[in-house]
């Protein structure tokens, strides 16, 4: 990739992770440290690597893209009005009684999302259906989902990783977002899936191992992903949770707490800080 | 008159409904008791077995339902509507997708096995499901023609069979209708309101009751979710009193739902046939005498309803 797309994508992911804070800051509730973990690998799917009509979000020949942790909506919801899907300004509408923008993603309310998620584990199945269902109609398209890395203690999870291996499913890519906190605090002290790669190896799963900050990374994985003949990949990327929010970032406080009015402003600026130097680059 | 078990009913439907190329069937490694494997031997590339996994069944097939594919997911009642539960309400039920569920094994019939695998709480737990719908057949033909409707219905479908063969209700013209009841016997002192096998028992139970000089109404209610609030309206209007059969524990069932529309709307004594705890081993026959599931007793309870009037 070259540079100046990369600028350009990192810019969008600032955005989005700007998106996402007013989410949730709007709502006063919501998830923003996983939001921000994938708003890269978000941003490089949406616009650089899925093949995707934001006017047409139903089309049936379009690349799939499940949120396995639901819970993260702000992030996806944040890349979904960036994309055109639906208007940047009822970002801040998250969560509220009339808007479309529920808690979680709801395939059947908001324009772009596949599949309703929220309770964890089921997304990935549901790529998986997903994903088969392109095999039996003999469709070259694929299919993308983000996990948690404690959403890997689900055991559901497990059945589809057999599930996919055993139908050869090399249409389907789960990426993970190894950012080693869940709720309780540190993945391994909670209850500890690694080591993650050798999981996925053993269920017959071709693994990736990346930086969830490194276009040129992700770009590779995904190009590794659509290579990759009879087995899906899983992309186990090393995320840093809250990423580019200074006081946010590793810490599993912020896992599903709001910002206060100083702390979304000294957030948002810390953002916009960012893209205006990204911008200079351009 | 025929003899079969509405297992047997699914599989032959699913074969004889199967040949759209849309339609692609699930099964947890039980298609040999489910009998979706006369689906498999027609149609094996779109059968697709998924393995003791119930829980990614579901979503699969939810993921299988966005893309426009009509999806039948089997398994035993107890791990369809119970184990996977909540793969059902959220990514089936909430979503509305287009998932029909094949819930053989259902109830105290299942005998022998036990408790474990006799499903009582199923109509219940997909009950509370919104956008589901909930099929209880009672014979062999109901049976094959509500996989048909189940077919044509755009959204989710449970449907619960049985692994016991029943003798036949409904005649060869029958005609099956999503939603509505079927009298089948009219009365005027008692409706029996029954669900599935225990239909059979209701119009034995009739002829019972029928030697004692009462005039019982008998009403199959197949579609227990949307429920037929008609017929049973006008059968507590008309007979004033109502006893519910069902093979399912005593809450959250056929009676329950017909409570709740009596309750609401033209109050009467309803008695409510059902189990009151866990199965357990024994021949079918048996458990039923043992649970109170008997033309016997829906006589019994009859005579009681009528005399709370």
């Amino acid at each position: 990739m070259d540079a100046k797309r990369k600028t350009e994508l990192a810019i969008i992911a600032n955005k989005v992770r700007k998106h996402a804070l007013t989410a949730v800051f709007s709502a006063n509730s919501g998830h923003p440290g996983g939001s921000l973990s994938i708003a890269d690998v978000l941003t490089l799917l949406y616009f650089e690597v899925m093949n995707i009509d934001p006017k047409n979000p139903r089309d049936p020949e379009r690349d799939r893209f499940v949120l396995s942790k639901g819970h993260t909506a702000p992030a996806l919801y944040g890349t979904l009005a960036e994309r055109g899907y639906f208007p940047v300004a009822d970002i801040p509408t998250f969560r509220k009684v009339d808007s479309y923008l529920q808690g979680h993603p709801d395939m059947n309310k908001v324009p772009g999302v596949d599949m309703s998620t929220g309770s964890l584990g089921q997304g990935v199945s549901a790529a998986g259906g997903m994903a088969l269902a392109a095999k039996l109609d003999k469709k070259d398209y694929r299919v993308y989902t983000i996990l948690g890395d404690g959403e890997l203690e689900e055991g559901q999870v497990w059945e589809q990783a057999m599930f996919a291996a055993h139908y050869k499913l090399d249409n389907m890519t789960a990426f993970i977002d190894f950012n080693g906190l869940q709720i309780d605090g540190d993945i391994k002290e909670v209850m500890n899936p690694t080591p993650i790669d050798k999981k996925f190896e053993a269920f017959g799963w071709n693994v990736v191992l990346c930086d969830a900050h490194d276009f040129d990374a992700l770009l590779d994985a995904v190009n590794v992903a659509k290579a990759t003949k009879g087995k899906p990949t899983a992309v186990i990327m090393k995320s840093v949770k809250g990423k580019n929010v200074s006081f946010m970032e590793n810490n599993a406080a912020w896992h599903g707490a709001a910002p206060n009015e100083e702390q979304y402003n000294t957030a948002i600026a810390e953002l916009d800080a960012k893209i205006k130097e990204l911008e200079a680059q351009l | 008159m025929a003899k079969q078990a509405t297992r047997e009913s699914y599989g032959a439907a699913l074969a004889e409904y199967g040949a759209d190329e849309n339609i692609v069937v699930l099964d947890a490694d039980l298609s040999k008791s489910t009998k979706t494997e006369v689906f498999k031997k027609k149609y094996p590339e779109r059968f697709i077995n998924m393995g003791i996994a119930e829980a990614n069944m579901m979503c699969v097939a939810a993921g299988l339902a966005t893309t426009g594919k009509t999806v039948f997911a089997s398994s035993f009642a107890m791990f369809a509507a119970g184990r996977a539960f909540e793969q059902v309400r959220n990514s089936i039920g909430y979503t509305n997708l287009n998932v029909k569920i094949g819930a053989t094994h259902a109830g105290i019939s299942v005998g022998e096995d036990g408790a474990s695998h006799q499903c009582l709480e199923d109509i219940a737990l997909m009950r509370s499901i919104p956008n589901m719908v909930i099929i209880n057949p009672a014979d062999d033909i109901e049976a094959r023609q509500a996989v048909k409707a189940a077919i044509d219905h755009d959204g989710p479908v449970y449907m619960r069979f049985g692994r016991l063969a029943v003798e036949d209700v409904n005649g060869e013209d029958y005609k099956f209708q999503l939603g509505k009841g079927v009298m089948l016997e009219d009365g005027s002192d008692v409706t029996i309101i029954a669900t599935g096998l225990m239909v059979g028992m209701a119009l034995e139970a009739k002829a019972m009751l029928e030697k004692d000089g009462i005039s019982a109404r008998v009403v199959n209610i197949h579609t227990i979710k949307p429920i037929d609030k008609d017929i049973i309206i006008k059968a507590a209007k008309e007979t004033g009193a109502i006893v519910t059969a069902e093979e399912h524990y005593i809450m959250g069932g056929l009676g329950s739902a017909v409570s709740e529309v009596v309750c609401e709307n033209q109050p009467c004594p309803v008695k409510i046939i059902g189990t009151d705890r866990f199965g357990k081993s024994g021949k079918p026959a048996e458990l039923f005498k043992e649970y109170g599931l008997t033309p016997e007793n829906i006589a019994i309870k009859a005579k009681e309803a009528i005399a709370m009037k």
